[in-house]
């Protein structure tokens, strides 16, 4: 099939061979796990388990709040130890609030009905299972799936794009599970192409994972989904990029792929909602890629949700030396971790250890206006431009230069020669920026709660005012009244 | 002499028209800046700069008597707005990067005075007589009033603690090397 040409993009060492040749193994259950109330983009789930209470894996803990929402689910079967705060995976070290549960040791899941023929269902049936299930996008966006299903059934979306790319350095999880788990992912994916009512679907893998697309082509044969092969670079996996590679479409800037009539999921999610509809098991656990210089035995995991990172590098044989940096998700896009207590969540697709060798350098040097930058923004973006306008406090200049398309890939900082942290300053700008709406709502709010309140003490005083007025006219009228009582009185008398 | 008088007369009644037409046609419905700044401000009315409530401080502004950096409450982002609408310069060394604060009750020792609300500019607290008063933290503004009047000090205003959803990254500091020979 015809490819599509690319806009910018990086090509750094994948480095995934370390872990891709190792076979899953599924982690033994920890003792403790730690399972935050935000897992997703949109409101947390609310709570509706009690310190104390005995749960069943796959039993509901956290109820979805709102439209875009998603439960969480008890990944064992245990008691409820703590609801509270837990310090989250998160570049800012802050806690978020989590639900602790003691493991059992029984990993007994709640009783479900098996769906002998899940199409059978209706696209409703299917969304709402795959709501329940709180699944959410599991390449690293981590939207919550359902509203994803529900919005393209609305939009009238015809191609599905399932999306092997995997882009990431080191990152192997999704490679391995599509090896050993083809024939499932193809499952789910027919799945979600008949929840959406798709013409077509398409599973683009990267050419440089030839065993997965071995295994994905076999499972794919006989049936409507075509698998392809697109060229191994950074950012191949994301979404509007592997739509510009399998369509030639390019997704209008804030606009979403529903808007062109594309709906991409990753594969990892389409291997879920398969575990949701046909046998009505919740996302409960999910593939880590444990890797880098200095773990001893790197490989990939099935790991249960809120599984500490210390764990999983304790599994894999601890450090060979000290690591000088610990990262959550890949090299590129993830985050620098202060700490390893910290739990795996559903957006988790690896957690690296690196040696210095395996990090940049970090002393930046002016920039040299080599443009290097634009030329790998797959966006399109002025990477220079932009920084140096928020370095110069003007962050609505780099609005004006399109800051909110900017998908923090980090392809800009990979290739600067002067090792400038762009996305750094993009990351900074877009947090400013929101702030800043923040303050203009709560403004606007207060404008009004002080309207309010001043109409209202001018109400007061004006009816104080009437009844002042309403009772001085009632006692003039019972004096004169009286007056008149007494003039006519004295008139009689006379 | 007639001549003069008639020319006169004529001329005065023609600039007068004009005049008379030009008040109508150019008429400016109050002080458009003012409102502008309004827009600007809070709208609090809180007091903070001195001046009767907002629209004071809007019309010292227009008329320039008054510094852009007078909003203590409106903080960074109202002084680069007001300079930004007044065409000054804004020296932003003065203003104070307000941590951003909540009024909070210590419930053991609030009398239930009713003092705090009645003063509140948004209605932010709520209470009784005899009755312990609560802040609703959305809507106070931070402005501390309350904290003024209260006879126990049972209202204070307290730092919010940061949270994920608020948290962004920090500016990058960054010194870049001038590789200068010294």
């Amino acid at each position: 099939m015809k490819l599509f040409k690319l806009r910018g993009g990086v090509h750094p060492e994948s480095r995934k061979e370390l872990a891709a040749d190792r076979a899953i193994r599924v982690l033994p259950m920890p003792e403790y796990l730690y399972v935050p109330l935000l897992q997703h983009v949109g409101a947390p789930a609310q709570p509706i388990v009690n310190v104390g209470d005995k749960v069943l894996k796959g039993q509901l803990i956290g109820a979805s709040q709102g439209v875009i929402s998603a439960p969480v689910h008890a990944p064992t079967s245990g008691i409820i130890a703590a609801i509270g705060e837990y310090p989250a995976a998160h570049p800012s070290g802050l806690t978020a609030p989590t639900i602790t549960i003691k493991a059992d040791g029984e990993d007994r899941w709640l009783e479900t009905a098996e769906v002998e023929n899940p199409f059978s269902l209706t696209a409703d049936e299917i969304s709402t299972r795959v709501a329940a299930a709180g699944i959410v996008g599991l390449g690293g966006a981590t939207f919550p799936s359902a509203v994803k299903l529900n919005l393209s059934r609305k939009n009238n979306v015809r191609t599905l794009i399932i999306n092997g790319g995997e882009c990431e350095p080191y990152i192997t999880c999704d490679d391995r599970l599509m090896r050993e788990r083809a024939a499932e992912i193809i499952e789910g994916v027919r799945l979600i192409r008949y929840a959406v009512g798709a013409e077509d679907v398409m599973v683009g893998i990267e050419e440089n994972k030839p065993a997965a697309l071995a295994a994905m082509s076999a499972a794919a044969k006989n049936t409507e989904v075509k698998v392809i092969a697109v060229p191994a670079m950074y950012p191949m996996g994301w979404d509007k990029q592997m739509i510009k590679a399998l369509t030639g479409l390019e997704v209008p800037a804030d606009g979403r792929t529903a808007d062109i009539g594309v709906l991409v999921h990753n594969v990892a999610t389409a291997y879920a909602v398969r575990d949701a509809v046909r046998f009505g098991r919740p996302l409960v656990s999910r593939l880590v890629t444990v890797s880098g210089g200095s773990i001893a035995e790197p490989g990939n995991l099935e790991v249960p949700i809120g599984t500490l990172v210390e764990t999983l590098f304790d599994f894999c044989g601890g450090f060979r030396d000290k690591p000088a940096r610990m990262v959550l998700g890949g090299p590129m896009m993830g985050i620098q971790l202060a700490t390893a207590a910290v739990p795996i969540v559903k957006g988790s697709s690896g957690v690296l250890a690196l040696t210095a060798g395996e990090i940049g350098k970090v002393d930046p040097s002016p920039c040299i206006r080599c443009s290097s930058c634009v030329r790998a923004c797959p966006v399109g973006l002025l990477p220079l431009d932009m920084a140096a306008h928020i370095r110069a406090g003007d962050s609505a200049a780099a609005v004006a230069l399109g800051l909110k398309d900017c998908i923090a890939c980090g392809c800009c900082s990979f290739v600067c020669p002067s090792h400038i942290p762009l996305v750094h300053y993009f990351n900074f700008a877009k947090g400013e920026l929101m702030e800043q709406e923040r303050v203009k709502l709560k403004q606007e709010s207060t404008k009004k709660l002080a309207e309010a309140r001043s109409e209202r003490i001018a109400r007061i005083e004006r009816e104080r005012a009437e009844a002042a007025a309403r009772r001085k006219a009632a006692r003039e009228a019972k004096e004169r009244a009286a007056k008149e009582a007494a003039a006519k009185a004295a008139t009689e008398t006379a | 002499m007639i001549a003069a008088l008639t020319s006169l007369t004529i001329l005065g009644a023609i600039l007068g028209l004009i005049l008379g037409i030009a008040a109508r046609v150019f008429r400016v419905e109050g002080n458009k800046l003012v409102e502008e700044i309004l827009d600007i401000l809070p709208g609090s009315q809180c007091g903070q700069c001195g001046f009767p409530g907002c629209a004071g401080a809007a019309q010292a502004l227009a008329a320039g008597s008054a510094p852009v950096t007078l909003c203590p409450p409106g903080g960074r982002a109202v002084v680069l707005a007001l300079a930004a609408k007044l065409g000054r310069e804004a020296n932003l060394a003065g203003v104070k990067e307000a941590v951003p604060m909540v009024a909070e009750v210590k419930e053991e020792i609030c009398i239930g005075c009713t003092r705090c609300f009645k003063v509140c500019p948004t209605d932010a607290i709520m209470g009784a007589a005899q009755q312990i008063h609560s802040v609703f933290r959305d809507a106070c503004t931070a402005c501390g009033k309350c904290e003024e009047v209260c006879p126990t000090e049972s209202v204070k205003l307290q730092p919010i603690p940061v949270t994920l959803h608020g948290w962004y990254w920090h500016k990058p500091n960054v010194q870049a090397q001038q590789n200068v020979p010294a």
